[in-house]
């Protein structure tokens, strides 16, 4: 028996007690939905692991009511400290209850547990570790002193990190004073409702956070609606235009985080084992389900034979299989859908002419899965060199100068992340300052840190999340007051529609 | 350039490394050519290290890795008090690592000073490998191990004396100053020259450990030249430290080690030894070293003749643990023997 064949180390579901069906969390409370439930899988056995409820747009606007009165009866009267308070408790509660959230992240993202343990969930309590910081702090976030809250966020979140991504958007939000609708991804419910109970537990006011589940009409009716001052959005390209073309004409607060398609650029100068696993890291963490995922290989010509080398051998080594497994690099595709578009967009690789290489790996029998796979001899017109694949698939192509490097990573529609691999501290700076991209890696891939500003030029979208950037988006500047009196107006307004109680409070003012 | 005599080694090694380098072996051609060498990013290699460290080895796998771990060890004694008795009693525990258990694996070899050898061979007995592929090593440090601060000819002498003494394997280390001076010609004349030391009358040659001493060295990108350097010159190992400074192993500097002889063997087909000695004292961390061999450069190196651990305390961690998996329960320091 080979050394290399680890003994299964699973980690055990001890912790997680899920429930077989999950509400809708309004008000501080799990309620049933209006719309039909439907059922959450496990993508890596296609087993159901709970029903979530269905949100319609009668949900969505008692979801939307209920964030509007928490922010004007509550949330808005509080010190910055007192809100930060709340963040720190939050904060110290997902790492209390870490291992059960990673579990939980697993079963249903399909991603392997050494990433929701190492990477997800710590930097969901990172992220809100970093704004309870802010909370008080606001006069210094480079909008002038005493800047205010917009009101009601809407927020709505994809499948490929789903907790991460919630803490993206609702730790920000509720540091600069805004209550928040959020809706998770319809294959992703799970994480962000048991952090409605973790709500619970902080005993956050009621109503400053609401969790409306569903599907994209939800989302919809969220984004639409029109007693919300904000829409926060992270998810493909196509589904932003709609909400850009939704929000239109409306004074709501946009910002997207949408597709991208990096370049991984390796001079042949690069350190280059960590190369190496830059390049794995880039595009293979998570399955390739990642929005700034180094998808486009853009390796020096010199060194481009060694590199694809060393990088199938390292390939050769990944763990394909069991999420929950503690030595599983790979895991599951998130859902069938998925599945369908990667295979389709590798197919059409091959008929374009690229040369496919993926290592020898068993897939198990049941669940949605894809080899790591590697396509050589690509051309930058080849669509697999364009378009999003979102998957675990890597385009290899080559330059011959840092000029035209340079010009072929920019050669795209997106523009969130690229990475640089030089031990020439210069070239990288040179390089870093002429690429179009949010974000720029030096000698590194695919690292996050709550200080750092997140976001994209072009098509992948715009505004910043993180840092103190990403606190702009939620705040106004003080200056703005009069528009700040007409958007509460026209909020209130919108939410006479359905409350009348709200509208009797205007009234009195 | 060094007065060193340039000593003839095994031709194929010497004119290998002498086409690899472009030139003869002088400071300016061995420059250029460890400078050629890929840089390390050291944020990246720690990274991996770590990620290699998270491997998680249970049940059946633990147990292969734990009987392997004691297969590969190197049971050192390097003391100013170490006494013909006290090497007995280390052979002794070479011998039968846990007298409880017949069917507990054998050490690799036992590690000790020059003027030691001949009362380890003595007590090894019909045991001593001498040569044979079964059977336990008798390694010895020498060339004025561990500061390697003396002549040549005294580092010479320190080897042949060894050598004629019974050892099966020297343990050298490189002139760190040399090699931080630039002098690296004279670092690898002194490999070549150690090497022939290493000569016995019989023509038959003992096995060359090259000591990096890599907390001296203190950069990735220097431990990774000085790897290249040693295996040049012809060493069989390369071995991270002599244990009596710190850092001694990490991982980290290990891996970036794992990563050349991988390398070396890409590029000529040759295989090349790695020993990470000093400071392992854990069987969880030396499952950690397992890992990132077999991940980095496939199992077939997990055989003493391709790593070893240099280590004293390891190996009743390691026993500890083997009777855990054993007996189902922990026992306690009291139950295993100390050397």
């Amino acid at each position: 028996m080979s050394f290399l064949d680890y003994a299964p180390a699973p980690e055990s579901q001890a912790l997680l007690h899920l429930r077989p069906e999950y509400g809708l969390f309004i008000d501080g409370e799990f309620v049933a939905g209006r719309g039909e439930p439907f059922q959450t899988i496990n993508p890596a056995t296609e087993k159901q692991l709970a029903m979530i409820a269905h949100a319609d747009a009668a949900d969505v606007d008692t979801a939307v009511a209920a964030a509007r009165r928490a922010f004007e009866r509550r949330w808005s009267t509080l010190s910055g400290s007192d809100r930060g308070k709340y963040l720190f408790r939050i904060a110290r509660l997902v790492q209390e209850r870490a291992r059960e959230l990673a579990v939980a992240e697993t079963l249903d993202n399909g991603k392997p547990i050494t990433e929701s343990r190492d990477v997800d969930i710590p930097l969901v309590a990172a992220w809100f570790f970093y704004y309870a910081g802010w909370a008080d702090k606001l006069d210094h976030a480079g909008l002038g002193v005493n800047p205010a809250a917009r009101g009601v966020a809407a927020q709505v979140i994809p499948w490929n990190f789903p907790l991460l991504m919630l803490a993206w958007k609702i730790a920000p939000a509720l540091a600069a004073g805004n209550t928040v609708v959020l809706k998770p991804a319809e294959t992703t419910s799970l994480t962000a409702l048991l952090f409605a109970e973790i709500l619970q537990q902080a005993e956050l006011p009621a109503g400053v956070v609401n969790i409306v589940t569903g599907g994209r009409e939800t989302g919809q009716a969220l984004v639409g609606h029109s007693g919300i001052n904000l829409v926060a959005f992270t998810g493909s390209t196509g589904a932003g235009r709609a909400i850009a073309r939704a929000v239109a004409g409306t004074d709501k607060k946009i910002i997207l985080e949408l597709g991208g398609k990096a370049a991984n650029i390796v001079f042949d100068d690069a350190p280059i084992d960590q190369a190496i696993e830059g390049i794995v890291n880039g595009i293979f963490f998570n399955q390739g389900h990642v929005c700034c995922a180094g998808s486009r290989l853009l390796v020096q010509e010199s060194i481009h034979d060694e590199v694809v080398d060393r990088l199938k051998q390292r390939l050769s080594t990944l763990r394909l299989g069991d999420p929950l497994d503690k030595n599983t690099d790979i895991g599951a595709i998130n859902s069938a859908d998925q599945l369908k578009r990667i295979t389709e967009l590798s197919a059409i690789g091959e008929d374009e002419g690229a040369e496919r290489w993926s290592p020898d790996c068993d897939l198990p029998e049941s669940g949605f899965w894809f080899r790591p796979t590697i396509f050589t001899n690509v051309s930058t017109s080849h669509r697999i060199a364009r378009d999003e694949v979102f998957g675990p698939v890597l385009s290899v192509l080559t330059f011959r100068t840092p000029e035209e490097a340079i010009a072929k990573a920019n050669n795209t529609p997106y523009g969130l992340s690229a990475g640089i691999w030089s031990d020439k501290g210069s070239r990288v700076l040179a390089v870093a300052d002429r690429l179009r991209a949010g974000v720029i890696w030096a000698n590194t891939f695919n690292r996050f840190d709550p200080a750092s500003p997140f976001g994209g030029y072009k098509e992948s979208g715009y505004g910043r999340e993180g840092g103190r950037h990403g606190l702009a988006a939620y705040l106004q500047p003080a200056g703005s007051a009069a528009v700040a009196a007409a958007r509460h107006a026209v909020a209130v307004d919108a939410d006479h529609a359905v409350k009348p109680s709200a509208a009797r409070k205007k009234a009195t003012k | 350039m060094t007065s060193i005599p340039v000593v003839a080694t095994q031709p194929s090694t010497r004119s290998r490394a002498l086409a690899l380098i472009g030139g003869e072996a002088t400071d300016a051609n061995l420059r250029r050519y460890l400078h050629g060498i890929p840089g390390i990013d050291a944020v990246g290699l720690e990274q991996r290290a770590a990620a290699l460290g998270t491997r998680s080895i249970k049940t059946s796998s633990k147990k292969r890795a734990i009987d392997t771990i004691i297969g590969l060890i190197d049971l050192t004694t390097l003391e100013g008090a170490d006494t013909p008795g006290k090497v007995r009693s280390l052979v002794g525990k070479a011998l039968t690592p846990d007298p409880g258990d017949p069917g507990c694996p054998r050490v690799a070899a036992v590690c000790v000073y020059g003027d030691m050898v001949p009362y380890t061979v003595e007590a090894l007995g019909s045991a001593h490998a001498a040569g044979r592929d079964q059977g336990i090593f008798v390694a010895s440090v020498a060339t004025a191990f561990p500061s390697g601060r003396a002549s040549l000819a005294v580092k010479l002498a320190d080897v042949a004396d060894a050598v004629a003494a019974g050892a099966d394997e020297i343990d050298m280390v490189i002139d760190r100053g040399a090699f931080l001076s630039g002098r690296f010609g004279q670092v690898y004349d002194e490999i070549v020259a150690v090497k022939e030391a290493c000569r016995r009358a019989d023509g038959s040659v003992a096995h060359l450990k090259v000591i990096l001493e890599t907390g001296e060295l203190n950069t990735y990108d220097n431990v990774r030249r000085a790897s290249w350097l040693a295996i040049l010159a012809g060493g069989d190992f390369i071995k991270t430290s002599t244990g009596k400074m710190q850092p001694a192993a990490t991982l980290p500097v290990t891996l970036s080690m794992i990563e050349v002889v991988r390398d070396w063997h890409r590029l000529t087909g040759a295989r090349v030894g790695v020993k990470p000695a000093g400071g392992i004292r854990t069987s969880k961390d030396a499952i950690k070293y397992l890992v990132a061999v077999a991940e980095t450069v496939g199992e077939d190196w997990l055989t003493p003749s391709l790593f070893r651990f240099g280590a004293s305390s390891l190996l009743n961690d390691v026993l500890m643990q083997r009777q855990k998996m054993r007996d189902g329960h922990y026992s306690g320091p009291d139950y295993v023997t100390i050397d």
